[in-house]
């Protein structure tokens, strides 16, 4: 019983928060170009719901590929690290430097280098959000016992036999949270660098949606895309995290 | 024939782990190393399975070279099982990675648990067995490959005292059906004198052999009460008061 009532609690709080905000508004007759109300947000969400639709598309698209790329660059990163100490020392450090650099200061580089507008933003996201894999994966493949490494040494393993049905089924558990994380880190990525891109990039994300409605001062369409994008990453968080349970479920059953 | 000769090993941090080691193992004993914690036992008993290197002296396995793949059998403190894997496919594992499929490896596989008392567990996970099956299932794994030398390190030592005396009976047991070579390590002086033919005492670290002693027990359920067996255990605690500054 307390369960469910904690499953609904999140959507009541919401609820009620919402009903207060249009009251307000409607008690201050505050206008809706300083802090549109509930209603008129949703009323600019769907007047303007094709346009922010293929945003949103285009977003999630980058998104996704940066995700994809981040997770065989951090992955194969990681194992590489793993087994040579020589590589690890070199590229340790690299790749904290580029995880620590901000990527708006990074993002303009990147986009004249890159040229090609969507490629650019994967590459700023990928920035971002590789690091979380490397760094999960890394400390996960360190973490296999050492025991059983003795135990397939003993018995002849190959090094891609510790790898395959040790190293990375001990990794998978902080490979997912690592993904998880990445998930989110990717969007933001995506997001940060739409902005840098401006009209001159690549002109179609949510974020362009957000740029080009403070531009005409349509705040109520300004906060549908927002919301949108708060949306997003929710869901994707989300939906890592169911992949991460039903993956380790599975493991762990099969 | 295995045999130790004026072993000694230097970590390459400076740690002098072990010093003018010489031991023959005859095959079938059951030999116990005893000696306080850091004197190096499991340094002697990674050396002995070719895991590292001594960094003097030699070592013979009755062959020319480093021994095989599953010829040594090894079982750890803990039980170390892959937690995703059912017994079965845990007892698997050293056939698996030397290359036998599942249907000409099972039948092994089942006489193995069998040999330590677990039939009918082959489809249990580890988080379903209780710490003595977990140890049997790790003694199963080590069996599986029917190992020329069987190398223990305290497999009993995280073990409630009851499963402890049932797992030392059962070993025991195990020994004398199939006449192994085993190597148990255990800092116990009472395990030490219960199970082993042959006891080597180790000294304070860097590890040199104190003394050796081949005690005769007599067989059967009176062992653990037997007078033999605690003038042993005075025996060796005695020794102990000798090399141990106090
Ligand atoms: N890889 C290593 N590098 C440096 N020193 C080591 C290494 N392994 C062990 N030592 C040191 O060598 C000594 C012997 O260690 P070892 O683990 O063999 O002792 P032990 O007799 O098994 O002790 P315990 O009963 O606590 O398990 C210790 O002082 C330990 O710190
Ligand atoms: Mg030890």
């Amino acid at each position: 019983m307390n369960r469910s009532v904690e499953r609904v609690a999140p959507f009541a709080f919401g609820l009620i928060a919402l009903v207060l905000w249009q009251g307000v508004v409607w008690v201050t007759h505050t206008p809706s170009y300083v802090v549109p109300g509930p209603v008129d947000i949703a009323r600019a969400f769907w007047q303007a719901r094709g346009a922010l639709g293929s945003g949103l598309l285009s977003t999630l698209a980058v998104t996704g590929a940066a995700l994809l790329s981040s997770t065989v660059l951090g992955v194969l990163l990681a194992v590489a690290m793993a087994a040579s100490p020589l590589f690890r020392s070199a590229v340790q450090p690299w790749a904290v430097v580029v995880q620590v650099t901000p990527v708006v200061a990074i993002a303009p580089l990147i986009i004249i280098w890159v040229g090609q507008p969507f490629l650019a933003l994967v590459v700023c996201a990928v920035v971002v959000s590789f690091f979380a894999i490397l760094s999960n994966t890394a400390a996960g493949l360190a973490a296999t016992p050492p025991e059983l490494l003795d135990l397939f040494r003993l018995n002849g393993a190959t090094r891609w036999q510790i790898l395959f049905q040790l190293s990375l089924p001990y990794a998978l558990p902080y490979f997912l949270n690592g993904l998880r994380l990445a998930g989110t880190l990717a969007l933001v990525g995506a997001v940060v660098a739409e902005f840098v891109a401006g009209s001159g990039g690549f002109a179609s994300g949510l974020a362009w949606q957000i740029i080009e409605a403070s531009y005409r001062l349509q705040i109520p369409r300004m906060f549908a895309a927002l919301l949108l994008l708060g949306a997003a990453g929710v869901g994707i968080y989300a939906t890592l995290g169911v992949l991460e349970r039903v993956v380790l479920a599975r493991r762990n059953r099969a | 024939m295995f045999a130790l000769r004026q072993v000694a090993k230097v970590f390459s941090n400076g740690t002098k782990a072990l010093e003018d080691i010489t031991v023959e193992i005859a095959p079938g004993s059951f030999v116990a190393l005893l000696g306080p914690s850091g004197c190096g036992k499991s340094t002697l008993l990674r050396l002995l399975s070719g895991l590292d290197a001594p960094s003097g002296g030699e070592i013979s396995w009755g062959h020319a070279g480093k021994p095989a793949p599953g010829e040594i059998g090894y079982v750890f403190q803990d039980a170390t099982l892959l937690p995703w894997a059912d017994a079965a496919e845990n007892v698997y594992l050293p056939l698996r990675l030397r290359g036998l499929s599942r249907a000409e490896a099972m039948p092994r596989v089942r006489a193995a648990l069998a040999q330590v008392g677990l039939e009918g567990f082959e489809q249990t996970r580890p988080k379903g067995l209780s710490g003595g099956m977990k140890m049997r299932v790790s003694i199963a794994r080590a069996l599986v490959s029917e190992p020329a030398l069987l190398l223990m390190d305290e497999p009993f030592a995280a073990l409630d005292e009851f499963t402890r005396h049932k797992l030392q009976d059962d070993l025991l047991a195990l020994w004398r059906r199939t006449g192994k070579t085993v190597v148990f390590v255990t800092h116990s002086i009472y395990e030490a004198a219960y199970l082993a033919n042959r006891i080597v005492i180790m000294t304070p670290r860097p590890g040199r052999i104190a003394t050796t002693l081949t005690p005769d027990l007599p067989d059967g359920p009176g062992r653990r009460e037997s007078a033999a067996y605690h003038r042993l255990v005075a025996e060796i605690t005695g020794s102990f008061q000798r090399i141990l500054p106090v």
